[in-house]
């Protein structure tokens, strides 16, 4: 059986993913004139960065079976409370960013140990955690707050020339670096390999005698982490804080995350197909700016029949594996074979 | 004492009663708050009051947890509601169409298409949403947060694309009588709610229907070995949802004379979903209920009244909906229940 296949089965998500993001680039490039350039492609990256870091962290709590609905309202947060800090209350950014990310993080890690210690389902603690988040940020201010700091204004408008005159943004490097950690947590460490067995079978996971409360909650606190680094991201990109950025941003990096191949059902993915799930995201959206004669509204429109195919494709590839959840799949198989 | 523990026993055990504690200490610090929090006054014969704004405000949500709820309880969700809402919403008011039509200093009544066919187009539309997620759960085998994911994300891309993301305003006055007429002094959205649970609650505690919801969602393999058509029950719990969403959008529509592709319904599915938890469903599915759900909407329309009544920014709102959601999820987590009861019986005992 195995010889038959050229590349691993294991790998066809992740193949999927990057040929259509080939495909999709390729496509824009032939049919917009000034759309294929070096620069472009940065330019996907820069105004995508803050998303990449955000879908890392999910990618991480999708593999594990769960999910993080906090993640748009988080960063709403954190730049709120970045902006407020540094132009209302006047601390030095190299105190406020720290601090931040610890917010973050204590965030993340609020959410797991309640999903963790009461077994609560991960989609309602995260739920609770998006209010919360989106409320705090009220409480700060509900007007926009602008940063005219000279320290955010020299970050966001700092250049890294790569290969000729094309320049990436500190975002950029970021979103790069963190997506390679993501890589090494996932792949090498024994976290990862926890994770993977958490979310194909938690059951086995915790027999095999591994550390599944610990690794739970540090799958949402590096969550946690990664969206406020995100919101950090995200504030050099727009450099105002604002109650209501990110709002559905949640479901971008779900979206995201799917379209990279990581199987919802938890137990498999990788956080490089994510990189090429936020790329082809960008990439619509840059295809309908380019356009001009398309609307905003087919974004979504898109984004959702993408996800639609990416799951019927995950079910595709599903049928005839053995490593299977209990309940709802163990009857999915049986009315496969039944029919 | 044995007597005392059965009546405890029976006190926690009910999942009804809890909700129904809640809205009444909700109510009650209301009541503190606001003296005249009660009172009700007839206006032209209709009643006016807190209560009936709460009432009235809640429609869309109680509505949508009715759908919702059976949906739940076949350990499903469904988190198009939102979108599905704005979907028949765009759809009502496209039909209508924002045309202000002035002849000699008076409005005239206006309407692309008669009224009954807007509605019904909308809740067709509506209806069709349903289809579509509950082909993909029950037929394609997805998992339902995902299958309702792609949805919940195209949704408010079609919405847009019906309203072609402008805000239509609705003109047309007869539309405006579904969300803030009234009949017999009550508002006419209570009624829809009203005869809609009936109708489900016959359907499902007079039928056996509700049974087998029940045992698709605490027991999906052992359903199919008994001979219960789960596909086609899981099938049609979605396609009600859609529908009940439909009318909630066309409520909603009417109500706020506009259609919003971008924000109408927006974060109702998390609305909705808190009521059907607040009232007492798991979300690991089985047991439901629908009284519960409708009082659960109660108690978030309440929360948000009350914070309104305060005079803190409505925006604290979220915060307060996210404390309770962590108490309650807490309250009915298996473990809090697990280590009460090992406290209460060793009482027992030391008793």
């Amino acid at each position: 059986m195995k010889g038959k296949h050229i590349i691993n089965p294991k790998f066809m998500p992740l193949m999927a993913t990057i040929g259509l993001f080939s495909l999709m680039f390729g496509v824009s490039s032939v049919t917009l004139p000034g759309f294929f350039s070096l620069q472009n492609f940065y330019y996907l990256l820069i105004d995508n960065a803050y998303l990449i870091i955000m879908a890392v962290g999910m990618t991480f709590v999708i593999i594990s079976g769960g999910i993080d609905l906090s993640v748009g309202s988080l960063l709403a947060l954190t730049t709120m409370v970045t902006s407020s800090l540094v132009e209302k209350q006047l601390v030095n950014p190299m105190i406020v960013i720290p601090l931040v990310l610890l917010m973050g993080t204590v965030f993340g890690l609020f959410q797991g140990y309640l999903i963790q210690t009461f077994n609560l389902a991960p989609f309602i603690v995260t739920l609770g955690g998006l209010y919360l988040a989106r409320g705090l940020c009220y409480i700060v201010s509900i007007d926009t707050i602008p940063i005219v700091h000279p320290f955010f204004t020299a970050v966001s408008q700092f250049q890294i020339n790569v290969i000729g005159n094309n320049f990436i943004s500190v975002n950029v490097v970021i979103a790069v670096i963190m997506t390679i950690i993501g890589i090494f947590l996932a792949h090498y460490t024994k976290f990862g390999r926890t994770v993977y067995a958490i979310g194909g079978n938690e059951q086995s996971a915790l027999l095999m005698g591994l550390p599944v409360a610990k690794t739970k909650m540090l799958i949402y606190t590096f969550s946690g982490f990664c969206t406020a680094l995100s919101g950090i991201a995200f504030t050099f990109y727009m450099r105002n804080g604002y109650a209501l950025h990110g709002k559905g941003m949640e479901m971008d990096a779900i979206a995201a995350v799917v379209i990279g191949g990581t199987l919802l059902t938890g137990g498999e993915g990788y956080v490089f197909g994510t990189l090429f799930g936020v790329l082809i995201y960008g990439t619509i959206q840059s295809y309908i700016n380019f356009n001009g004669t398309l609307n905003a509204w087919w974004t979504r429109i898109v984004i959702g029949l993408l996800v639609f195919v990416f799951c019927l494709m995950q079910r595709f590839f599903e049928t005839g594996k053995i490593t299977r959840r209990a309940d709802q799949k163990s009857v999915r198989k049986t009315e496969t074979a039944a029919n | 004492m044995m007597n005392k523990i059965s009546l405890w026993k029976r006190f926690t055990g009910s999942k009804i009663i809890i909700p129904l504690i809640t809205l009444a200490i909700l109510l009650l610090l209301n009541l503190i708050i606001n003296k005249n929090f009660f009172a009700m006054e007839i206006k032209d014969g209709h009643l006016y009051g807190n209560l009936i704004d709460i009432l009235k405000g809640a429609t869309p949500i109680m509505l949508i947890s009715i759908g919702l709820t059976l949906v739940i309880a076949t350990k499903g969700i469904d988190i198009s509601v939102g979108s599905v809402v704005a979907i028949s919403c765009a759809t009502v008011a496209f039909m209508i169409g924002g045309d202000l039509i002035i002849k000699n200093g008076v409005q005239v009544p206006f309407t692309k298409f008669p009224l009954a066919i807007a509605i019904l187009t909308a809740i067709v539309a509506a209806t069709a949403a349903g289809m579509w997620n509950g082909m993909l759960v029950s037929r394609v085998g997805m998992q339902p947060i995902i299958a309702t994911l792609i949805l919940m994300v195209a949704g408010r891309g079609i919405a847009m694309m019906i309203t072609k993301a402008q805000i239509i305003t609705i003109y047309y006055e007869p539309f405006s009588f579904i969300g803030n007429g009234y009949l017999f002094g009550l508002p006419f959205s209570l009624y829809i709610v009203s005869v809609l649970l009936l109708v489900t609650l016959l359907f499902v505690r007079k039928t056996a229907i509700g049974m087998f919801i029940e045992s698709v969602g605490i027991n999906p393999t052992a359903t199919r070995f008994s001979g219960i058509n789960a596909k086609n029950l899981i099938f049609w719990c979605y396609v009600f949802t859609g529908f009940c969403a439909g009318i909630a959008g066309v409520i909603y529509c009417s109500n706020v004379k506009s259609a919003d592709g971008n924000n109408a319904g927006n974060l109702m599915e998390l609305d909705a979903i808190l009521a059907v938890v607040l009232g007492g469903t798991s979300l690991n599915g089985g047991k439901f209920y629908l009284t519960g759900s409708i009082i659960g909407a109660l108690i978030i329309r309440t929360l948000t009244t009350s914070i309104w009544a305060l005079g803190v920014p409505p925006e604290i709102a979220e915060v307060v909906k996210a404390v309770v959601i962590f108490i309650v999820s807490v309250i009915q987590s298996e473990r809090l229940r697990t280590v009460l009861g090992a406290m209460f019986s060793r009482k027992e005992l030391a008793a």
